[in-house]
């Protein structure tokens, strides 16, 4: 069977690293063999599997060693928890450089190693929060990830990146095979959340995997860097994490999404009471708000 | 009498355009016109300084080599770092001919290549920390240099590199201006833009260096050469002129200059430019906070000499007056020597001239000495003010081309048939080909100088050597002639 490669994107501090590699520890455990490619400078995409800080990235030993030409795939690879095979592309300090450029490089050298080993099941990319340049899409250029989950939660904020990002898949669903896979809910515990991302997974045409509920088990097995999968197997929600990777497995929705219009997102959003649809509130602060509220009262 | 009417000249324009799409007809419709003496401003017919169309193979270059090719890499003992991957430096590397003295690698520097040779690590990471290093060791290996330019490549732009804290910092350090020149290729239309952009880093980091230093002894005569990149030697031989009439040289801008040069010349009299598309940007910048007045000179063939002396020296006293017309009198057997050996045989001749911004209208007057005539002018680079002074200097329903395209070049040339073209190395071998005379107008085709009565001398050789070679009558095969068919049978 060929490799699913899949990449998962989302806002910034959404949770995609720690749902990524819970998902693929439950993956492991269910005789997937995987191999999780970070793309991210800050390389957090593989230390809950490898209980490190962070793994040495390729840009970083390609620096060391003069090119990514003078490194092998062995000085870049680590296996981790269940034989999960980790690598991260790295990239500069914040401010510095082009990390665009080191997502390139790396998948380009992965590529050409033949990281991509034919026994393998799932290839997935952890990557940065904003696809904010070309450097950030490699992972769903042609020949790469084909599916794309976004990971997302009730709060405004990321029902707009949400969106974003399925704009940028269309853009390379029309030139390549890339689909949109599915919203994965990172629960934050807003109101009506559950229906709130069913509404917003069937406007842009796709569904909702998976909603993960909130549980401070993540964060006990974080602390530990390790997966819950791994930390703590018999809780409630590694459970939530093997019904989301067995959904993964099982997944035959892809399409390419029908991203909304911003007065559609923010309609979607008044329906569900996030927006107030009362345009006088508009650039008034709460002092004034106060003002008026005791000039009725008054 | 000119050889084709206005009207022809405007039928051809419009045929030539017929081929494009209407889009790029419509675009290139605005670069060229005929030329009419009498119009007052270039703006009523011709369009210049647009970003060129795609596919028509435009000759122009890009900021890093208006910058780095042309206004800064002459200055000679200064370290230019072409700060990117290693090719931009590579493939601009002492290819422009400007001459200097001065012995390379110990105190001048002017036809080695410095690149910071950026790798995937440098784009990544960034390569600030790299330049640190690489100015460092230019300290340590070339302790006489007087400072360093940092030449941005593309990717410096993309990357943000904060190649300006490097500088300052160095520059603190090191006693010696490090310049940042954000000549980023993609910058512009044109090379022209590399210029001002390199023209605004001698005003922020080099021209006040001495503003408070009174130990420089100027004289009443002090002037500074600007544009003039001493291409085959070409300032050498403008300057001996200045000098014979009593002027005295404290700069040269940039061919064969030097850093103290160019920190001195705040202190001049009268800026003299030449090149004005490079360099006007510093001079007006130096009459308007040091109150110096510029001027513009053409030091092409004896009559344009003649007349640039004279108008120097009317910014002066009679001393320089009396000077500039003792340096007439004594060149004037020569350059007559040179017009009646030559003439005879360029009388007549038509040529088509596309240089860079300035040869276009300031060689016309040379070859008017020899009896030649320029029927068609244009400019990689030109603005609106560069034309302004062109209309004047053509003939009626001459051609003018802006930036014009490879298409439009070899059009026009088939059907105007000029005996000589001047251009660029890209263009020499199609028009050899095509049985044209030709002249590679940047670098003198490996001669010159071309400036100053020496230079006209050379000048005036080098066309006629050209013009007149006996490979011309050679085109056709023997075999097509019918008369050299018939004597091999």
């Amino acid at each position: 069977m060929a490799i699913r490669q899949c990449a998962v994107y989302g806002k910034g501090g959404i949770g995609k690293s720690t749902t990524t590699q819970n998902l693929v520890a439950a993956m492991a455990e269910a005789e997937k063999k995987v191999m999780i490619v970070g793309c991210d400078p800050k390389a957090d995409a593989t230390r809950l599997i490898l209980h490190s800080k962070a793994q040495e990235t390729i840009m970083h030993l390609a620096a060391e060693q003069g090119s990514v030409e003078d490194l092998e795939l062995e000085d870049v690879l680590r296996a981790g928890y269940r034989g999960v095979r980790c690598v991260e592309s790295g990239g500069p300090e914040p401010g510095v450089g082009c990390a665009g450029r080191g997502v390139i490089t790396a998948i380009n050298f992965l590529e050409e190693e033949g990281a991509y080993e034919e026994d393998l099941d799932f290839v997935f990319y952890d990557v940065l929060g904003d696809v904010v340049c070309g450097g950030f899409a490699m992972p769903i250029r042609e020949n790469k990830a084909q599916e794309i989950y976004i990971v997302v939660s009730g709060e405004m904020m990321a029902m707009y990146a949400a969106n974003n990002i399925a704009r940028g898949i269309v853009k390379y669903a029309s030139s390549g095979s890339v689909r949109l896979a599915g919203l994965i809910c990172n629960s934050r515990q807003t109101d009506r959340e559950a229906d709130l991302i069913e509404a917003l997974a069937a406007r842009l045409g796709t569904q909702m995997i998976h909603f993960v509920p909130r549980d401070n088990v993540v964060q006990r097995a974080e602390i530990r860097r390790m997966t819950v999968i791994e930390y703590d197997p018999t809780s409630k929600q590694a459970d939530e994490y093997r019904a989301l990777a067995q959904k993964m497995i099982d997944n035959k929705n892809f399409v390419v999404p029908t991203p909304l219009s911003m007065d559609e997102l923010e309609e979607l959003l008044m329906e569900f009471g996030i927006l107030d649809d009362d345009e006088s509130m508009v650039g008034k602060t709460a002092a004034e708000e106060a003002s008026e509220r005791m000039a009725a009262i008054g | 009498m000119p050889a084709i009417t206005h009207e022809q000249a405007e039928a051809l324009i419009q045929e030539v355009l017929e081929v494009y799409p209407d889009n790029a007809k419509k675009e290139r419709a605005k670069h060229l016109a005929v030329n009419d003496p009498g119009i007052s401003s270039a703006k009523k017919c011709i369009t210049s300084n647009r970003k060129s169309l795609p596919g028509v193979m435009t000759i122009r270059g890009c900021a890093y080599a208006g910058s780095k090719g042309v206004v800064w890499g002459p200055v000679k003992d200064m370290v230019h770092v072409s700060h990117g991957p290693v090719g931009c430096g590579q493939y601009s590397r002492a290819g422009r001919r400007n001459y200097y003295t001065g012995m390379t690698g110990v105190n001048t520097f002017g036809t080695i290549n410095f690149t910071s040779d950026f790798q995937e690590r440098d784009i990544v990471f960034g390569g600030d920390k790299k330049l640190t290093k690489i100015i460092d060791e230019i300290e340590m290996l070339f302790p006489l240099s007087k400072g360093i330019t940092l030449q941005s490549e593309c990717p410096i732009g993309l990357i943000g590199d904060d190649i300006e804290a490097v500088s300052r910092k160095k520059t603190k350090e090191t006693g010696k201006p490090v310049v940042p020149v954000r000549c980023e290729g993609f910058r512009g239309v044109s090379q022209s833009l590399g210029h001002h952009i390199a023209n605004d880093s001698i005003r922020d980091w080099v021209l006040d260096r001495r503003d408070g230093d009174q130990r420089f002894q100027g004289t009443p005569y002090d002037v500074a050469i600007i544009g003039d990149y001493n291409i085959g030697g070409d300032a050498w031989s403008s300057r001996i002129l200045l000098e014979e009439m009593g002027l005295r040289v404290v700069a040269q801008w940039s061919g064969d200059g030097s850093l103290s040069e160019m920190e001195l010349t705040p202190k001049v009299k009268l800026n003299l430019i030449h090149c004005y598309r490079s360099m006007n940007y510093i001079s007006r910048h130096m009459e308007e906070k040091y109150g110096i007045p510029w001027f513009e000179y053409n030091f092409f063939g004896p009559s344009k000499i003649a007349e640039s002396l004279r108008a120097i020296a009317a910014h002066f006293d009679d001393k320089i007056k009396e000077g500039a017309e003792q340096v007439i009198a004594k060149y004037q057997s020569l350059a007559d020597a040179v017009v009646t050996k030559y003439r005879p045989r360029l009388e007549g001749k038509r040529v088509m001239l596309f240089v860079g911004g300035l040869r276009p209208r300031h060689t016309i007057g040379a070859y008017e000495d020899l009896g030649m005539e320029v029927i068609g002018a244009g400019y990689e680079f030109a603005h609106n003010d560069d034309y302004d002074r062109t209309l004047k200097e053509m003939g009626e329903a001459t051609l003018l081309f802006d930036d014009v395209t490879a298409y439009e070049f070899e059009e026009f040339s088939k059907r105007l048939r000029p005996d000589l073209i001047g251009s660029g190395i890209k263009e020499k071998y199609i028009f050899q080909k095509m049985g044209i005379p030709f002249r590679q107008m940047h670098s003198w085709d490996y001669s010159g100088p071309y400036h100053g009565y020496d230079g006209f001398a050379i000048f005036a050789r080098d066309m006629d050597m050209t013009l007149n070679n006996p490979c011309w009558g050679k085109l056709e095969a023997p075999w097509k002639n019918a008369a050299g068919a018939s004597a091999t049978a």
